[in-house]
């Protein structure tokens, strides 16, 4: 295997020097195919997103240079992007491959969205045909290693994003979030977000409060919702489960007392206050209430800091499933690996050749030069004519799946495991 | 042989008691697996020193505290299985078990301080009597037990530390409803219980002492159940009211049971 990997994160490079590499999704497969008509590259794929470019490559014999593919590529002078590059190869390259897409190399670790673009960037690799063989066999086997790292340890289960969070704490208070109400009140980027990620976990109805009711009547229909008037909110309120509040008020909307009210007609079931706004809308004094919880942003941003502390530990036992999974890949390699069965099958049908000339030789008498050259040429045609289709199957098969199989049949049809076992304790000796 | 399984049965408590602590330090992962196996267990054996106890006298006696603790521990058992399956969740353990430890620890340990003299009444309805009661009593300690989960999920949740030592409780409305419904399913058993050891007892002594100390602490018990089971009905008390009212409930059906030592009807010892 000649594996080489080179790339730029958000550990290494600035946002500037990442912009400079990234390609847009619809130049991806164009980029591709570039990558494959450069000198030296045999399978290729290039995984773009924002936080990485990275450029993976199986070379002839190792001999690609990945770098100049960059500078040509980008047109930019190899000293802009050197400093912040780095680069692996083999182990290495495979190790960090599955770091990737197990998610460990990633801003937010466990974050789930890496593996989606890992398995695009190979999608899109195979369409152009630029990953076809080892590099398939390294990639799907990475997809495999991120499941089973999210299977066995817990790094992916933790809320990242302050939604999510806020969907999480929403589960510790109503369990299921089945036929709950949720009440926006203030139309903002992210009180939208965490009433979608609501109602996508089951949410069952969305009302909409702003000051401006067109713009209410806007955002309750992107969620099949209803839009309420603003001086209606108290009335309304205390119908949510739920409430999302990031309006630009300077002083708190809900206080205390209605708070009180709220829980009377609700007969004191649990609300939920998520309070986006800054400042607060929510007057922490409501918190003080039996059935009230309310989280301000930074509570919640405190819980996604809380996981990502989480998460680093769990991320060590990932590292440690990853080293296995990095040997067993390698392992598994080496009997993939053809160059050395069709070695091994040459020299022991040459070893007969010979054995074979010097004993017939004796009884041929002596011979001429030109003799000696057919015979030679003969038998060095014999054993090529038998050996082609051997050989040809072998190099067919090193590009598919079923290598090991026929790798395995060739070796025991003629005993080669034995012979080389042999050679390799000769030598010893 | 019964005070044998008994002792096995407590064995098996034992591990539930373990878990119990464990659950209050860190998330023992190999406790939870053992915990409910273990229980269950104990449960048959506690089971089979009931049956055989009964078989070997030839008669229902139950109502020797040293059994009657062993079939509250048994009920309470059964009550939390319940709860387990319908709800997948063993949170509630962390109370119920050391309870359940402690009931059957008197019961295996103890002497047999009353015995069943009064040849009068029929045995079977004394049977029912007892444990009907004491299905109640498991139903309003279970729903005690959710009561102090909640308030302590409540708790983490308004101290914005939803994922400390108690991370894995269940949802706050889950709790809730365990609650509820373990207090809805012991309330009728309760009341039948009562009555019919009013019955009894009217058909024993031909007159009922209403001032006698444990008459008047079950029906002061049986009120509280009830003003339990009404507030939440109507009002929806849950959180802290509902724990303090399961508490004074739970505190009647103690003193209650305690009781037995200074009633004149309910003295199983012939004096």
């Amino acid at each position: 295997m000649n594996l080489q990997l080179i790339g730029v994160n958000h550990k290494t490079a600035p946002v500037e020097v990442r912009e400079r590499l990234a390609i847009p999704e619809s130049r991806l497969a164009e980029a591709m195919k570039q990558l494959m008509q450069h000198p030296g590259v045999d399978e290729g794929m290039i995984l773009c997103t924002c936080n990485r470019v990275e450029i993976l490559a199986q070379t002839k014999n190792g001999s690609g240079d990945l770098h100049a593919f960059l500078e040509k590529y980008f047109h930019i002078e190899p000293s802009q992007f050197e400093p912040h590059l780095y680069e692996y190869r083999e182990r290495e390259a495979i190790q960090h491959l599955f770091r990737v897409a197990a998610s460990l190399d990633s801003m937010v670790v466990g974050e789930p969205q890496i593996l989606g673009q890992v398995k695009e960037a190979y999608a899109t690799a195979r369409a152009v045909g630029a990953v076809y063989s080892q590099l398939d066999l390294l990639l799907t086997r990475s997809f495999a290693v991120a499941k089973r790292v999210r299977t066995e340890t817990s790094v992916g289960s933790s809320a990242v994003s302050v939604a999510s969070v806020a969907v999480e704490l929403a589960k510790k208070i109503f369990g299921s979030l089945k036929g709950k109400h949720v009440c926006l009140v203030g139309a903002g980027k992210m009180s939208e977000l965490a009433a979608r990620h609501l109602q996508a976990h089951g949410a069952a109805s969305i009302f909409v409060a702003n000051r401006t009711y067109e713009r209410a009547v806007q955002l309750a229909a992107k969620f099949n919702g209803q839009a309420i008037r603003f001086s209606d909110i108290y009335d309304s309120c205390d119908r949510a489960d739920i409430v999302i509040s990031s309006t630009g008020a300077p002083v708190a909307i809900f206080r205390r007392e209605h708070g009180e009210r709220f829980l009377a007609r609700r007969k004191n079931r649990p609300m939920f206050f998520i309070d986006i706004a800054v400042p607060r809308d929510v007057d922490p004094e409501m918190n003080k209430l039996d059935g009230i919880f309310v989280y301000d942003i930074d509570d919640l941003q405190q819980a996604v800091a809380s996981h990502v502390a989480d998460r680093q530990k769990e991320a060590e036992r990932a590292e440690a499933i990853i080293e296995g999974e990095v040997d067993r890949f390698l392992a598994r390699l080496q009997t993939l690996d053809v160059v050395p069965t069709i070695v091994s099958l040459q020299d022991h049908l040459e070893t007969i050749r010979q054995a074979e000339i010097d004993r017939v030789r004796g009884r041929l008498g002596p011979l001429t030069p030109e003799q000696e050259m057919a015979i030679e040429a003969l038998t060095r045609g014999i054993v090529n004519k038998i050996m082609h289709t051997p050989i040809s199957t072998l190099k067919t098969a090193a590009k598919e799946s079923e290598a090991t199989t026929v790798v395995d049949v060739v070796r025991r049809l003629f005993n080669l495991q034995d012979r080389e076992k042999a050679a390799k304790s000769g030598d010893g000796n | 042989m019964p005070i044998l399984w008994l002792r096995v049965a407590l064995g098996f408590y034992a591990i539930g008691l373990l878990y119990a602590l464990v659950a209050l330090t860190r998330r023992g992962g190999l406790m939870n697996k053992l915990a409910v196996p273990a229980m269950g267990v104990g449960m048959i054996f506690q089971f089979v020193a009931l049956t055989e106890a009964i078989v070997s006298s030839g008669q229902l006696t139950l109502a020797s505290v040293h059994h009657s603790e062993s079939l509250l521990a048994l009920l309470i058992m059964a009550a939390f299985l319940i709860v387990y399956g319908v709800y997948g969740t063993t949170s509630p353990g962390i109370v119920v078990f050391p309870l359940v430890f402690l009931l059957t620890f008197v019961s295996a340990t103890g002497q047999q301080p009353f015995l069943l003299t009064s040849g009068v009444m029929s045995k079977r309805w004394l049977f029912a009597h007892i444990a009907m009661i004491f299905a109640g009593y498991a139903g309003l300690f279970l729903s005690f037990s959710a009561s102090l989960l909640y308030l302590i999920q409540e708790h983490n949740l308004k101290a914005k530390k939803p994922s400390g030592i108690f991370g894995r409780l269940p949802a706050l409305e889950v709790i809730d409803e365990i609650g509820f419904r373990s207090l809805l399913l012991g309330f009728p058993f309760m009341t039948l219980g009562l009555i019919l050891g009013t019955v009894v007892a009217q058909a024993t002594y031909h007159k009922i002492d209403v001032l006698d100390p444990k008459i008047l602490l079950s029906f002061l018990m049986w009120l509280v159940y009830l003003l339990l089971v009404y507030t939440r009905w109507s009002a929806g008390w849950r959180g802290r009211r509902a724990a303090y009212l399961a508490t004074g409930a739970f505190a009647a059906a103690v003193v209650a049971w305690a009781a037995n030592y200074f009633s004149a009807i309910h003295r199983f010892v012939q004096s």
